[in-house]
């Protein structure tokens, strides 16, 4: 116990490992929400009715899946699947176990801010496009995505956010991070000061994720 | 053979060798909504030849949008079919018809530029779309945008060039794959009048330099005097007049193409010069005489008054120019023996004058 700070009851060390995995929890479950979201999202842009691949069938299976999955409370979710997490990852407990939810918590956000981003995209640009006779990869490729691209990092800036504060939940079934400490030992061991820097900790984070999309929103307008 | 050759055979030959780019044949187009049925079109038939300027004029609503939306199949026609090229659109398969979209240029109303891309990029889309070679595409695109006298604003954003600015680079961008046929959906709508007017102008240089045909949509029937020389009116779905630009300015025939043509032509008497006439005679008698072309300098009125014992006094009198032919309207009243005013109607009518008795009273 010689490397505390502050009074802590953590070491430098432990707070400095809770930073670790919290990155690694977000930048992963991020990836893998992201690969699957992105496409959802796509999908239920160009899927709905007057679009470039109008389908109702899948439009209308696909909302409300999304709509279900969104509902669930993380910490419900957490729980819920765990027989899946063990599927996947062989354990339901760690910060790899806690990647299973944090994607299926996150893809279907994702795909619904995608969604709300590609849906500001003026309609006139689309037409435009099929005036040229582009094929639907090109649409989505060099029209749909170039010109939402700027609501689309704020989208990503959003989700990453809420992505942070997810993983804190995480902690629940063992997955480590700033969140975990917050939980076991500000909270259950009423440990104050750990308390009053991991959630420094956070908001930190969190300040610094949207400043660095708001920046990148920005540039990419060019306004 | 994707669609039958009798067919294209037809239809690529009509009257006096002239060649149909573009043909409406009974084309219908309903809308489905939820809570109601559309019908935005009720039987076009109409020919678009090769060089046309083709203006379709109606107020919102009539149908026009989704007329021109049907050329390059934006829109799909429920009956009918529309023919480019002599090639029934509907049956072309979807490679084909991204072949056939690439000879069809449009320009829109709201410029419909991507806000992301430069101006060099967003005219270099077509291209990019149709693989061409990244030197091609540099050369075509610094051509075009020195046709469109734009060659400096290669590196900007959209949103730093004006409306008419913008109109020119939609121009260039729909220009750049050489189309046969360029689609004008309300071009200049959103334009002031000067950035119209030289609009209008780059539309009649491409059209006379590069022969490409134009069928445009508007509800200016000022847009229609300036350049085209064809003109469609429509009302309610509905074709209800088309002809030369001149035939259906100098006689327009239904209420709806004579409102139109009102707009820009003013051939009614000013209220208070018909008050005074009024006021004069209880019923006085007044002409209107529409003079063309070459005939608007025979000296009309001097002639009348030295042949017929009759008095004129103009009331309104106005020459615009339709299709670089001189169009005239006279307002004329006249006061005499009411056996002389009948010989000077008769004349007037065979020396080759549209005239009409204007009813005061209406």
């Amino acid at each position: 116990m010689s490397n505390t700070l502050w009074g802590m009851e953590i070491t430098t060390e432990q707070l400095l490992i809770g930073f670790g995995d919290t990155l690694y929890m977000v930048a992963l479950s991020l990836l893998y929400s992201a690969l699957i979201g992105l496409p959802l999202g796509i999908l239920l842009v160009i899927t709905r009715n007057g679009h470039i691949l109008e389908n109702k069938w899948i439009f209308n299976i696909l909302n409300p899946i999304i709509n279900i999955l969104r509902s669930v409370p993380f910490i419900i979710l957490l729980v819920a699947i765990i027989p899946l997490t063990r599927l996947i990852v062989g354990t339901a407990i760690g910060t790899n176990a806690a990647i299973v939810p944090l994607v299926f918590y996150a893809a279907p956000y994702i795909a619904r801010l995608v969604e709300n981003s590609l849906l500001e995209v003026d309609k006139g640009i689309i037409e435009a496009a099929q005036s040229m006779g582009a094929t639907v990869p090109q649409i989505i490729l060099k029209f749909l995505i170039p010109e939402g691209l700027s609501s689309l990092i704020l989208t990503f800036t959003t989700a990453t956010i809420g992505l942070v504060g997810a993983t804190a939940m995480a902690g629940a079934v063992g997955a480590g991070g700033v969140g975990d400490l917050a939980l076991t030992y500000g909270y259950q061991r009423f440990d104050e000061m750990t308390m009053f820097v991991t959630v420094a900790a956070l908001v930190i984070i969190v300040q610094l994720l949207q400043s660095t999309g708001n920046l990148i929103s920005r540039k990419v307008r060019r306004r | 053979m994707p669609f039958s050759p009798s067919f294209s055979l037809i239809t690529n030959i009509t009257k006096k060798g002239a060649t149909s780019v573009i043909e409406f044949q009974q084309v219908t187009k309903t809308f489905q909504t939820k809570k109601q049925t559309v019908e935005a079109l009720k039987g076009i038939n109409l020919t678009v030849e090769k060089g046309d300027i083709f203006g379709v004029v109606g107020y919102s609503g009539a149908g026009k949008s989704t007329l021109i939306r049907l050329v390059n199949l934006l829109e799909r026609p429920s009956t009918g079919q529309v023919i480019v090229d002599g090639q029934p659109l509907t049956e072309l398969k979807p490679k084909q018809l991204r072949a056939e979209k690439k000879k069809i240029g449009m320009i829109f109303q709201h410029f419909n530029l991507l806000n992301s891309k430069t101006v060099f990029d967003n005219v270099a889309i077509p291209l990019v779309l149709a693989g061409t070679p990244r030197k091609k595409i540099k050369e075509r695109v610094e051509e075009l945008l020195e046709f469109v006298g734009l060659a400096d604003k290669a590196k900007n954003y959209p949103d730093q060039l004006s409306g008419g600015q913008k109109q020119r680079i939609g121009i260039a961008r729909a220009l750049a794959t050489n189309p046969s046929i360029l689609l004008c959906d309300e071009a200049t709508s959103a334009l002031d009048p000067q950035t119209t007017s030289a609009v209008l102008q780059l539309l009649k240089k491409i059209n006379k330099q590069y022969n490409i045909t134009i069928l445009l949509i508007t509800h200016e029937m000022s847009v229609i005097r300036e350049i085209c020389n064809k003109v469609a009116v429509m009302e309610g779905g509905l074709v209800v007049e088309q002809g030369s630009v001149f035939d259906v300015f100098a006689s327009p025939k239904t209420v709806i193409a004579k409102n139109f043509v009102r707009t820009v032509i003013h051939d009614e008497i000013p209220q208070s010069v018909l008050k005074n006439a009024i006021n004069n005679n209880a019923s006085p008698v007044i002409w209107k005489i529409n003079f063309v072309g070459n005939t608007s300098s025979q000296p009309l009125l001097s002639t009348i008054a030295k042949k017929y014992d009759v008095h004129l006094s103009v009331l309104s009198a106005n020459i615009s120019e339709i299709q670089e032919t001189p169009f005239g309207n006279l307002i004329i009243e006249i006061t005499g023996q009411s056996q002389e005013i009948q010989k000077a109607f008769t004349f007037i009518q065979e020396e080759g004058f549209l005239i009409q008795e204007v009813n005061v009273h209406e």
